[in-house]
């Protein structure tokens, strides 16, 4: 070989071994301790307040920190508060925060920011805006004290605070807290135990989250939201998998660590391979909502609402979208199964046989002649299909009725329930959707079950004795009071028909077992820290 | 050639004018709601209410379109309605995973189609000429998330060769990112590579019997040099073409290959955006492909002439 052709090899060989090593280059982050999970949503939004999606609130407990927080068993344990005093008339809150604490850019918390942001929240939420409603002034009183006045004692707060499902209350910034509710934030610096990698962000595929080496968690045990927030990892990255199988497959070759909401048929799978652990809290899951429309006949009277007891079938839901029956609650309580605040009192005729005679003459009652009755069919949801098919099949077996079922995207659902016309106009009269068993244990945080009128969730049910209950809760002084209350809620519920459950079933986590330790169950909003990764 | 390019270029401002008009109005004429979903289950329809009232959603639909038309002037595809990000930038993270599977499978089925389809006009109407045409009736036949996953629990999970799932970016290695996009290339290949095959048996059968390839036989031509050089380069137009056409459908999107792998593309990118109604990523992404395809074409139609001497422009 020629020098010239040598020196030529010599150059283009160097010069692909310098492209090759750059590309092989491995980014420092490898030898990092990272935690990968894939969760139920891809985080899109940033902001926890503007959206009451609860995979904004997932990315809320990583870089934001709350005053209270729920514990495993759901009661309320201070975090960012250290002390506080309750007047004796119940109406005056004062807290203390805790030392130490700081926003990821190093500026430390306040009280201002509190204030700042119960204000947001209190704006959107809606436990925060009854919260709000009852107060009389919310005061930063120096740097690390603010005081909460309420006009009446209003028994709630602590537990407010400590809401463990969307929208939770975070505080943030008081430059963030004071844009617009309704405008999402820009920028996202919490104290959280985690900080958000904004530069390593891509909405729709991965999320990463590194440990904030400043956070100065609790000396208590980790237990749920609450107790010290001790981060034993580097990095989480949460990975968006559109494909259940794909998430399945991905747990089981070990890519991923942690799955929070494998499909529930692929549940055997996983629980047959080694390593792999399935689990869940009492409190976890979803409770079915069928939707009924009170705007226009024939749901507009109570009596037909009531003749749906006697059509629907609670067990051929559970059984056809959870199978397993380990996982499914024949549920008949409105505000959930597994929770303090279970009662099924008044929910006999539910219970009992169906009987198509008795809905017919309940319908005739209410004055139904045959009009079309409008389903909303979303297809493209995992649990809300399946659920649509078994009320369809139910429904047609009551030959009385004319069923006018219109299939659309889940988007087109969202879209259309919020209208008020008839359904010949482009409204509708039934919908199927679902809410997490926490939010819906309790009659505040509950949003679907509000019979305010106008004012109230879509169907727009209308009860003034429902809503006094409700008000009546609230002020209960104690659990025992509220357990009380309870039973004439469920009873009333049962006797309006809000809307009809229909079930429960739980959403299990899976995770690898074999090389993570430390993982906490917690209803709707899973906890990452304390997760130590062999 | 310059002004049949500069023809061809000025030619795409009423298409895209077109394309955009096209796609806003549908947009915004379908139902949906994105303030609904950006609000999630639990919000009331007072807080919806709020939340598309700071979007701008209520505004008239043609002071909405004024707005989007200006901005589209100065170059903003527009802001995310969820995320708060540009568009482009949404695009440009997904550019590099998209073009690679692009170019990853569109090299994998030539390299296997375009020999498989000359062998086939060769031996045409003999038992390898069947062969090769049952495996192309297969590619077209077997659905690509059913190759996706028998291509998955062999490689992946029984034999641990590759990864199940993901795109490793190629500041991580080149040898990384092969790694992640052998599967979804061959998966995604098996159609093309049965679209290609087919096109060169036809193109090549067509060729081959012309009086010059006789010519070049009774010449005492070998059989590799008259296939490659004289008919294969003969029949390359429509099957460059396919390859073109190709790439541009696969640039667009590939949602349910995306969807199955796990790669970051700008196909699930579109679906996602169109299942959420997040109007400017749509709208943004439509005029992109359009662009794309308009700029492909143009591509095309400028390489035929180092295929056959005869198309001058």
């Amino acid at each position: 070989m020629s020098t010239r052709a040598s020196k030529s090899g010599i150059f283009f060989a160097t010069a692909l071994l310098l492209v090759y090593g750059w590309f092989a280059m491995s980014p420092a982050h490898a030898q990092e301790k990272v935690l990968r999970a894939v969760m139920h949503a891809d985080v899109r939004t940033l902001d926890p307040i503007w959206t009451t999606q609860t995979i904004a609130a997932i990315h809320g407990l990583m870089v934001y920190d709350t005053l209270f927080s729920s514990d495993i068993n759901l009661k309320p344990q201070p975090q960012m508060v250290d002390t506080w005093t309750v007047s004796p008339d119940r109406k005056v809150y004062t807290f203390k925060l805790r030392d130490g604490l700081k926003f990821h850019d190093g500026s430390p918390v306040t009280a201002k920011d509190v204030v700042a942001s119960m204000n947001r929240w209190g704006k959107r939420d809606s436990a925060g805006k009854q919260l709000m409603s009852y107060t009389t002034s919310l005061v930063a009183k120096d740097s690390k004290t603010f005081e909460w006045t309420m006009r009446e004692p209003y028994g709630l707060l602590i537990d407010t605070l400590a809401k463990s499902a969307s929208s939770i209350p975070f505080v943030m910034r008081e430059k963030e807290a004071m844009v617009d509710a309704f405008v999402q934030i820009t920028e996202v610096v919490g104290s959280g135990p985690f900080m958000f990698k904004r530069d390593e962000w891509v909405p729709g595929s991965k999320t990463v989250y590194v440990k904030f080496k400043d956070y100065v968690p609790r000396k208590e045990p980790a237990s749920g939201h609450a107790g010290g927030k001790v981060v034993k990892v580097d990095r989480v990255e949460f990975l968006w998998m559109s494909d259940p199988q794909t998430a399945q497959a991905a747990l089981a070759a070990g890519e991923i660590d942690y799955l929070e909401a494998p499909a529930l048929d692929f549940l055997p799978i996983l629980k047959a391979t080694p390593g792999i652990k399935i689990e869940t809290h009492p409190a976890m899951g979803t409770a079915g909502i069928l939707q009924l429309n009170h705007l226009h006949p024939p749901f507009n009277n109570v009596k037909a609402r009531q003749a749906m007891y006697y059509l629907i079938n609670n067990a051929d839901y559970v059984n056809t979208i959870s199978p397993d029956k380990s996982l499914q609650k024949l549920c008949f309580s409105y505000f959930g199964c597994g929770v303090a605040m279970e009662n099924d009192t008044g929910s006999e005729p539910y219970k009992g046989p169906k009987n198509i005679a008795k809905a017919e003459q309940l319908f005739k009652e209410a004055g139904y002649k045959g009009e079309p009755i409008t389903i909303l069919h979303g297809t493209d949801h995992p649990y809300i299909n399946p659920a649509n098919l078994v009320m369809i099949q139910q429904l047609r077996k009551a030959k009385f009725l004319n069923l006018d079922v219109q299939a659309m995207d889940w988007g087109s659902v969202v879209s259309r329930r919020a209208k008020k016309e008839t359904p010949a106009q482009g409204g509708w009269n039934i919908f199927i959707t679902g809410t997490n068993v926490v939010a819906s244990s309790s009659p505040i945080t509950h949003t679907q079950i509000g019979m305010g009128c106008e004012k109230a969730w879509f169907g727009w049910p209308c009860d003034k004795r429902l809503e006094d209950l409700r008000k009546e809760w609230a002020f209960a002084p104690d659990l025992e009071a509220r357990k009380k209350v309870m039973v004439e809620l469920s009873k009333r519920a049962y006797d309006q028909v809000p809307y009809i459950p229909f079930g429960q079933w739980s959403n299990p986590v899976a995770y690898r077992s074999d090389r993570l330790s430390g993982v906490q169950m917690m209803p709707a909003v899973p906890p990452m820290w304390n997760i130590e990764k062999k | 050639m310059t002004a049949y390019i500069a023809r061809r270029l000025l030619a795409t401002i009423p298409v895209m004018v077109f394309v955009a008009l096209f796609v806003f109005l549908l947009l915004h004429l379908t139902p949906g709601d994105p303030a609904a979903l950006i609000a999630g289950d639990d919000a009331t329809p007072e807080a919806i209410a709020g939340i598309r009232q700071k979007l701008g959603l209520d505004r008239p639909i043609w002071e909405q379109f004024g707005t989007f038309v200006m901005n589209l002037m100065r170059g903003d595809l527009g802001t995310s309605i969820f995320s708060g990000l540009p568009v482009t930038t949404l695009v440009a993270q997904r550019l590099e995973p998209t073009i690679v599977l692009a170019v990853s499978t569109l090299a994998v089925a030539i390299v296997f189609a375009v020999p498989m389809g000359v062998l086939a006009a060769w031996k045409a109407r003999t038992a390898i000429d069947r062969v090769v045409m049952g495996f192309s009736v297969l590619g077209f036949a077997l659905p690509v998330f059913l190759i996706g996953y028998l291509l998955i629990y062999v490689f992946a999970i029984q034999l641990r060769w590759l990864p199940v799932q993901g795109y490793r970016p190629l500041e991580q290695g080149i040898d990384q990112t092969a790694r992640s996009i052998v599967l979804p290339a061959f998966a995604l290949g098996m159609a093309y590579m049965a679209l290609i095959a087919r096109m060169t048996r036809a193109s090549m059968l067509e060729v081959l019997s012309q009086d010059y390839i006789r010519t070049a036989r009774a010449k005492g031509v070998a059989t590799i040099v008259v296939l490659l050089r004289h008919a294969l380069k003969n029949a390359a137009v429509p099957i460059v073409t396919v390859i073109g056409i190709g790439l541009t459908l696969l640039i667009s999107g590939v949602v349910i290959t995306e969807t199955v792998f796990n790669i970051p593309g700008l196909g699930r990118l579109t679906v996602d955006a169109i299942l959420k109604r997040d109007y400017p990523i749509i709208q943004g992404l439509i005029i992109i492909f359009a662009g794309v395809k308009v700029l492909v074409n143009l591509l095309i139609d400028i390489s035929y002439v180092f295929f056959d001497p005869r198309i001058r422009y």
